[in-house]
């Protein structure tokens, strides 16, 4: 398989991409000047589980950065939902972004905030309402993450696993169709990762959370094992190209690859 | 030979220039920090402008989140500076009289007490000490909050949940400042005409009060009122952009947040000249 090969995995959906990626350039957030990835091709079709593997420093957050619409591409095309995304606010743009919710590594929330209020944010700013109306979507989401003891707690009196939880909790606020996760089971003890990945594994299969439907998640880690079982698509970033492993049978047959990845030689 | 950064030239090569007044170096260094300064103020143009272009676009939307932040950054720049405005005020007064009515009392025109706190104060002191005031005590801790949140990630989190970081984070500090330093500098303005007059009521200088008001109303004009307040929110917006401008426009670490607030002041104080030298223009024109 060649690095800029198109993608030609899409299954199990089969209707019309949900993301679609042609000759993307990506540059790193922190330093715009830098490429990290080169020529991806990639399509994502609705209700897909994909895993982006790569090890330390291979450009995995500035993939799901600008897949999430927060960079522009330096070169080449992305499309959402059918539309291509450029930067900017612009009311047209701005419904296409609010159905992509991103996962930090770590949760990046707002300091200043508590972790109720960063939960009810961006339902407040794009409802125009005060945070006692969104206090029944909070109070959810808070369960759903087990988050309600910390819920008037900042961001930095709480551990980072638990930030972590309250940054799924805000991506899951605004019911997006499409979830990046950037390494959510990095540092985590055994019992969180079970947590992580039996919750991700019910928002793929439709959780009320999410109305019920499907969510397209893209998650990015330095380790297949644990998702083995549970993903669908599997992608690996490596020497600034992106290698498309395709589904599950297909990542098997290129287990070359997969070998070439450290952390699967400790295996 | 030239000493630093300065790249040493040819016999041949020097041959063809004028050789400079300065060392290389000297011409380098002066060179180097004036194009710095310059890709400043072209970001900061670009800045302005697009604060502007959200201040206009967005001025409706999300009321109920941007008006609390509002409140909280007037509270910030304006009401928790109050004390030390008052105090400020009470000095100026002691300054500007202490200082003038010795030497109007030296050549006997006694009656220009009023003038002189209206030229003074009113006109310069007053809106600039304010300022300086509110850029040390706000405008510094915002350029290390906005710095410490961009160098975490928080600037790309508001991005990813469709929240323009400009409409969060600059509008409100924009709006406050420039609400916040108009107010403090009427209360500082009022406060040093009131001491102005007690500090001269204690030097037994013989003006009545009611001669020494009549004298500042004669000297205030109705464009006094509308300069003031036009200069006070321009050096609350400048303050405003410029520190957001270090603190959130190109990507920080945390150890290049004090750095910025360096810069921030530097270039705050810098603006806030010019734009006070544009509006004694505007005096003198007018």
């Amino acid at each position: 398989m060649t690095a800029a090969a198109p993608a030609t995995f899409d299954a199990p959906s089969a209707s019309s991409p949900a993301l679609e990626m042609i000759d993307v350039t990506v540059t790193s957030l922190k330093d715009p000047a830098r490429v990290v990835v080169e020529g991806v091709n990639w399509t994502v079709g609705a209700g897909d589980f994909w895993v982006i593997g790569g090890l330390h420093a291979s450009g995995k957050s500035d993939f799901l950065a600008l897949a999430a619409g927060i960079v522009r591409p330096t070169r080449g095309t992305y499309r959402v939902f059918g539309r291509a995304l450029v930067g900017g606010y612009e009311n047209e743009l701005l419904a296409a972004r609010l159905r992509l919710g991103l996962v930090f590594d770590g949760g990046q929330l707002l300091n200043h905030l508590t972790i109720a209020e960063n939960i009810a944010l961006p339902i407040c700013y794009h409802g125009d309402c005060a945070p006692a109306d969104a206090a029944a979507r909070v109070e959810e989401l808070l369960e759903l993450t087990g988050l309600a003891p910390w819920a008037g707690e900042t961001p930095n009196t709480i551990s980072r696993n638990w930030q972590q939880r309250a940054g799924l909790a805000r991506a899951l606020a605004l019911n997006p169709e499409v979830l990046f996760l950037d390494s959510p089971l990095t540092g985590l003890d055994p019992r969180d990762a079970a947590w992580w990945l039996e919750i991700l594994a019910q928002l793929s299969a439709g959780h009320p959370i999410v109305s019920g439907r499907a969510l397209t998640l893209v998650v990015s880690g330095d380790d297949f094992r644990p998702w083995q079982d549970r993903a669908r698509q599997f992608a690996m970033l490596k020497h600034k190209q992106f290698l498309n492993l395709g589904n599950r049978p297909e990542a098997a047959r290129e287990a070359a690859l997969l070998r070439e990845s450290p952390a699967v030689e400790v295996n | 030979m030239p000493n630093g950064n300065a790249t040493p030239l040819s016999e041949s090569a020097t041959r063809l220039l004028v050789r400079p007044a300065l060392p290389f170096s000297y011409v380098n260094f002066i060179g180097h920090h004036l194009l710095r300064f310059l890709r400043v103020m072209y970001g900061l143009g670009a800045f302005v402008l697009i604060t502007l272009g959200v201040l206009v676009t967005k001025f409706g939307v999300a009321r109920r989140v941007i008006h609390p932040l509002v409140r909280t950054q007037l509270h910030r720049s304006g009401l928790r500076l109050l004390p030390m405005v008052i105090f400020l005020s009470v000095a100026l007064g002691l300054v500007v009289i202490g200082q003038t009515v010795s030497l109007l009392t030296r050549v006997g025109v006694n009656n220009f007490l009023g003038t002189v706190m209206v030229t003074v104060v009113v006109r310069e002191l007053g809106p600039l000490l304010t300022a300086l005031l509110v850029l040390a005590r706000t405008g510094t801790a915002n350029v290390i909050e906005l710095g410490t949140a961009r160098a975490l990630g928080e600037v790309e989190s508001l991005e990813v949940l469709g929240i323009d970081p400009i409409h969060y984070l600059v509008v409100p500090r924009v709006i406050g400042m420039a609400l916040g330093i108009f107010s403090l500098t009427v209360y500082l303005i009022l406060g040093a005409l009131v001491s102005g007059y007690l500090w001269a009521f204690i030097q037994d200088v013989p003006i009545l009060p009611g001669d020494y008001f009549r004298q500042l109303a004669a000297a205030l004009s109705g464009l006094d009122f509308v300069l003031l307040a036009l200069k006070t929110c321009i050096f609350g917006a400048v303050i405003a952009i410029v520190t957001c401008y270090h603190g959130l426009a190109q990507p920080l670490q945390l150890s290049e947040v004090s750095e910025a607030a360096i810069h921030a002041v530097v270039h705050s104080i810098i603006l806030c000249v010019l734009v006070d030298a544009l509006f004694i223009l505007v005096y003198l024109i007018a």
